[in-house]
């Protein structure tokens, strides 16, 4: 207002400000209100779903795998799978949808919020609900006998930052592609593989060398031993490679979704 | 306007490619303090690249931009902070609520936990709609959805708003409304940039005109002085067959007198009486900032 003119403070503004991440956060929060249902139920109910549907069919017919029953083994493997899901699917589809065709991250960039704190705020909260839906299906089963752990407790961080990386692939995956139709070569060439070879409904020994060697490169596998150490009991030093890995892939994806948005969203 | 402050925003020799195009094309553009600052141009005249500069959505390859006494692109954020935009293309979040529009932007825009209510509640008034405040976005008439994207810029009290076609595709009735919300914006003070390809509403509201074409300011002035100046105070429309009118602009360009076509019509410029032979088919009026924009600009506008 002309009455009152303010002179302008010299100091910038600094990079990754909470007010920012937490007016996103905010955003994102109360646009979940209007369709949690829909979006736990699915999250939720699609992997105890395979965790029955396996864990029963093929449980009768199998009774261990790598010393574990068949259903608990199932039960852990499902819930990389859902981490994995229920982050990377809706991260891809959101925010090709907000930029394309909603033009939401026009609004969002109007008000003092960067492109790396919109990148980061959303992934957060993509990662705090992988956190919560990953650890239904571990729920679910011990209901139906899997013995509760005190390791259990670490679920949500394991799912947690899974989460944030899978949600961070998802925003790269949209960010860099043209088309949404594309997004099926993604699901089904690189997600598809990436679940099957992970652990998740087999064990890795099941497959040829070259294969067990690959999945240390494949982030669904070490977040499905993770969640089998917090379960049935941690392996040791190894866990800590696991650790470093999802850091080190989430944080590499963290600097890749940010590049790409930026180049989306800024001409 | 006499005010001490920096000028609202402040463009120096702007350029802004993509690939081969040149969208802005060393625009100039000054916005004091306190004024309403109309943007006038065709489609495609870089309007649009112009407003995403302001907000650093889009980063100038050339030129100086400040915007609240803060230089572009590096200190964008503080003057983001103060800005109020409304975008040409509606981007409210459809499956929220009115209201929940406005709670997300006053997250947005950092106004503390104590002041959100009466930010809420100050432009649902604005938008006047108070009454719908529940109701989905996406059961909103076109006119409230253009009242709420323009209140839900306002819910920091900005001390610039940026306004980027407010009324394209608009009924004139709500076109009207939205005048009477820009003006009161402009009565309180609130500097204002609005882009428009609507010569009217840019005689309306604006203070001053900036009309470009091809990126470039050709002419910046109040809009009755623009009008004086390049176009004289009458303006003499001749109507009649094609062959007919091709015939007025021989006889106008003879004598020096620029010409504009408009629609059924051809409308002469300068002089003082209707081109010779065509008085009885000559209707007489004051020349407006319509005429002014094709003279300059070469283009009819959109």
């Amino acid at each position: 207002m002309s009455t009152t003119p303010v002179q302008p403070q010299p100091e910038r503004i600094g990079r990754l400000e909470r007010p920012a991440l937490m007016g996103v956060l905010m955003r994102e929060l109360i646009n979940y209100s209007s369709f949690w249902r829909s979006s736990a139920f699915s999250s939720i109910m699609e992997p105890v779903i395979y965790l029955l549907a396996f864990g029963f069919g093929i449980g009768a017919l199998v009774d261990e795998v790598d010393g574990f029953r068949y259903l608990d083994f199932i039960a852990t493997g499902t819930v990389g799978m859902s981490v994995m899901y229920s982050s990377a699917f809706p991260s891809m589809f959101s925010t090709f949808v907000k930029y394309k065709f909603q033009r939401t991250y026009d609004a969002i960039l109007a008000a003092p919020v960067d492109t790396e704190e919109v990148v980061t705020a959303e992934a957060l909260w993509i990662g705090v609900r992988a956190g919560v839906y990953g650890c239904a299906p571990v729920i679910v089963a011990t209901f139906f006998g899997l013995d509760p752990s005190w390791g259990m407790f670490a679920l949500p961080a394991i799912c947690f930052i899974s989460g944030l990386g899978w949600s961070l692939f998802g925003i790269s995956i949209a960010a860099t592609l043209n088309s949404i139709d594309n997004f099926s070569y993604v699901m089904t060439g690189v997600l598809t593989p990436i679940m099957l070879t992970a652990g998740t409904f087999f064990p890795l020994s099941q497959l040829p060398d070259w294969a067990q060697a690959l999945a240390q490169a494949n982030p669904l596998f070490h977040c499905v031993e993770l969640v089998r150490g917090a379960v049935f009991g941690w392996h040791g030093m190894i866990d800590l490679w696991h650790v470093g890995f999802l850091v080190a892939w989430s944080l590499v994806l963290w600097r890749i979704a940010i590049r790409q948005m930026t180049r989306r969203l800024v001409d | 306007m006499t005010s001490s402050a920096p000028p609202a925003i402040e463009l120096r020799g702007v350029v802004k490619r993509f690939g081969e195009i040149t969208a802005v094309n060393g625009l100039d553009l000054v916005v004091p303090d306190g004024a309403c600052v109309g943007l006038l141009g065709p489609n495609g005249a870089g309007k649009s690249t112009t407003m995403r500069l302001l907000t650093a959505q889009a980063i100038a390859d050339e030129g100086e931009l400040s915007v609240l006494g803060y230089r572009l692109p590096d200190d964008s954020k503080q003057a983001r902070a103060q800005c109020g935009v409304v975008p040409q293309l509606d981007n409210l979040d459809v499956t929220l609520t009115v209201e929940q529009n406005l709670i997300v932007f006053c997250h947005l825009y950092r106004i503390p936990k104590a002041d959100r209510r009466a930010a809420v509640e100050r432009a649902l008034d604005i938008a006047r709609l108070t009454d719908r405040r529940d109701a989905k976005v996406d059961k909103l008439s076109g006119g409230m959805r253009r009242r709420l994207l323009i209140a839900r810029a306002l819910v920091h009290q900005p001390r610039l708003v940026l306004l980027d076609e407010p009324t394209v595709g608009l009924d004139p009735q709500v076109r009207q409304e939205l005048w009477a919300l820009i003006e009161r914006l402009r009565s309180e003070g609130t500097s204002i940039l609005m882009s428009t390809h609507y010569i009217e509403e840019a005689e309306r509201l604006c203070d001053t005109v900036t009309i470009v074409s091809h990126g470039t300011a050709v002419a910046t002035g109040a809009p009755s002085g623009l009008v004086a100046e390049h176009a004289g105070e009458l303006a003499w429309e001749v109507f009649g067959p094609p062959t007919m009118l091709s015939e007025v602009e021989t006889v106008a360009h003879a004598t020096g007198r620029p010409t504009r076509r408009t629609g059924t019509s051809v409308t002469v410029l300068g002089g003082d009486a209707a081109p010779t032979g065509f008085e009885s088919s000559t209707q007489r009026r004051t020349a407006n900032l319509e005429d002014v924009f094709v003279l300059l600009t070469g283009e009819e506008i959109a």
